[in-house]
């Protein structure tokens, strides 16, 4: 029984996250493309700005920011379309008694999917400049997507629940992870932060994954003070997310 | 008479009218007193104090007006809404058959929704596996089954839902409007496969306005008016005096 019961658990993630997978790009021509371009015209863009125009003073800055925006726009894109997400189910929250927060980890497992499937990217800009992946991403790579997955997942559990009661939230959740985006070391490193702001780091929950990531992919190092912080951050967000959708649930289906 | 599979023990559901709050932040501070008091007052009674018993192999109708809460009774047996106050028991895999295109993805194929809606109905990907060829035979709609279901037509849709839900096997069904879309060959095979379930021993729960299904498929039925049982007993007798009442 309590095996049958992990086995369609296990097919209900992975028969709505081949769903997303399959909408998501169902009609477009260039399908997958789209999930690398969309970071790399970002990263164009910030390259224009901050290396052509502004001239800031760093080797291969390219890669820099690439290795810090493809995990970020997993993460934003996860968040942003969360408060959406329970909303979008309604028809069949409202008729079939299943658990609700599988649609929430169906669309964070498929950001993630195309977070993977963007690394090959990194690896080739990798060796444009002259640099090789390193052995340690074998075992830091899963590290750090296990975290940000805790942490993305618990994130979107919050806002997804909060925002059936508080539609306004679906408009602060963009403003927020805009402000969160400047406010993380992804576009500048953290040395170039005023030594009395660098406190905004330290309370900043997606700093220390961000930092860790681009170290694991531009140097091949992992801090373990960092990651110590980073999953300890996950873990939290995770805890209090599924904590709020636990006592919202059983209501979703009375205000949808 | 067998044993009971559905108790509803004075079983009662309100529900608070969340205007204030779906209204946004700002309405809800600038209101905020009222607010707080309309979330503790202003509540909609949708079920008012409803006893009643489902027992194994029986199809039960329930019929009543719009909003008369036939809806709610459903919500609570598949366990989607919890009641305010009362008891609710139900023994058995319940299987809820989805209104018209619920629970299915307008880009997705026929045969992907049907995986889809499969699995979120509580089956194993290789127990859908095993039955989708049934399902698709039953359809009728071989010809489309690898079309995205945005183009197919409503009637369409419900030989979709239809199919899935009764290739389930599911102890106890829960129909909720089902027969009215659909050609009348497919509502006639419709009631056909509900007759068979009958037979085979599946509890049913039919909501219809459609009085002569109702007549045909129930063994006993419900009247329900303003969240309370009206009436309860033999389908013939039940649709005669609702129809006489309205």
């Amino acid at each position: 029984m309590m095996n049958s019961r992990i086995r369609h658990y296990i097919d209900l993630i992975t028969v709505l996250t081949q769903k997303e997978m399959k909408v998501r790009y169902k009609s477009s021509f260039l399908g997958y493309v789209w999930s690398i371009l969309n970071p790399l015209a970002f990263a164009f863009i910030f390259f224009v700005i901050f290396k052509v125009v502004m001239r800031i003073q760093m080797e291969n800055y390219t890669l820099f920011l690439i290795t810090g925006l493809f995990p970020w726009q997993w993460f934003s894109n996860s968040v942003n379309l969360s408060p959406g997400v329970f909303l979008g189910n309604a028809s069949i929250i409202k008729k079939v008694n299943f658990p609700r927060n599988v649609t929430l980890l169906a669309v964070v497992l498929q950001d993630m999917i195309h977070f993977i499937l963007a690394i090959p990217v990194i690896v080739f800009f990798m060796f444009v400049y002259g640099k090789q992946p390193s052995f340690s991403w074998f075992y830091g790579i899963p590290f750090l997507l296990g975290v940000q997955l805790f942490m993305t997942y618990g994130i979107t559990l919050a806002v997804s629940s909060i925002n059936l009661f508080f539609r306004d939230l679906e408009r602060l959740t963009t403003i927020f992870t805009m402000f969160l985006f400047y406010a993380t070391p992804i576009l500048y490193p953290v040395t170039m932060i005023p030594a009395k702001y660098r406190s905004v780091i330290d309370i900043n929950p997606l700093a220390p994954l961000m930092i860790s990531w681009r170290n694991l992919f531009m140097e091949g190092t992992l801090k373990v003070e960092l990651l110590a912080t980073s999953l300890a951050y996950g873990i939290t967000a995770y805890m209090v997310g599924y904590f709020i959708y636990k006592k919202l649930c059983w209501k979703f289906a009375e205000v949808l | 008479m067998n044993k009971p599979v559905i108790v509803f023990d004075n079983v009662s559901k309100n529900f608070p009218l969340y205007h204030h709050l779906t209204g946004g932040i700002k309405n809800f501070l600038f209101n905020l007193p009222e607010a707080v008091n309309s979330m503790r007052n202003n509540r909609f009674e949708a079920l008012k104090d409803i006893s009643f018993k489902v027992h194994q192999g029986e199809t039960l109708g329930i019929i009543g007006r719009n909003g008369a809460g036939k809806s709610t009774i459903l919500g609570l047996m598949a366990g989607v809404l919890k009641p305010s106050a009362g008891g609710i028991t139900v023994k058995g895999q319940i299987a809820p058959l989805l209104e018209l295109g619920s629970g299915f993805h307008p880009e997705l194929t026929g045969r992907e929704n049907i995986m889809l809606n499969g699995v979120l109905l509580g089956l194993t990907r290789a127990e859908v596996l095993k039955k989708i060829n049934e399902i698709i035979e039953f359809s009728e709609l071989e010809e489309f089954i690898d079309q995205p279901i945005r183009v197919y037509s409503s009637g369409m849709l419900a030989r979709l839902g239809f199919s899935v839900v009764s290739c389930l096997d599911p102890e106890i069904l829960l129909i909720d409007e089902i027969l009215a879309v659909g050609d009348m060959e497919f509502q006639k095979k419709c009631i056909d496969k509900m007759m068979g379930f009958k037979k085979d021993g599946v509890t049913m729960v039919f909501v219809s306005h459609a009085m002569a299904n109702v007549e045909m498929i129930c063994d006993r039925a419900i009247w329900i008016d303003g969240g309370e049982i009206r009436e309860e007993g033999e389908p013939e007798k039940i649709v005669e005096d609702y129809q006489s009442h309205i």
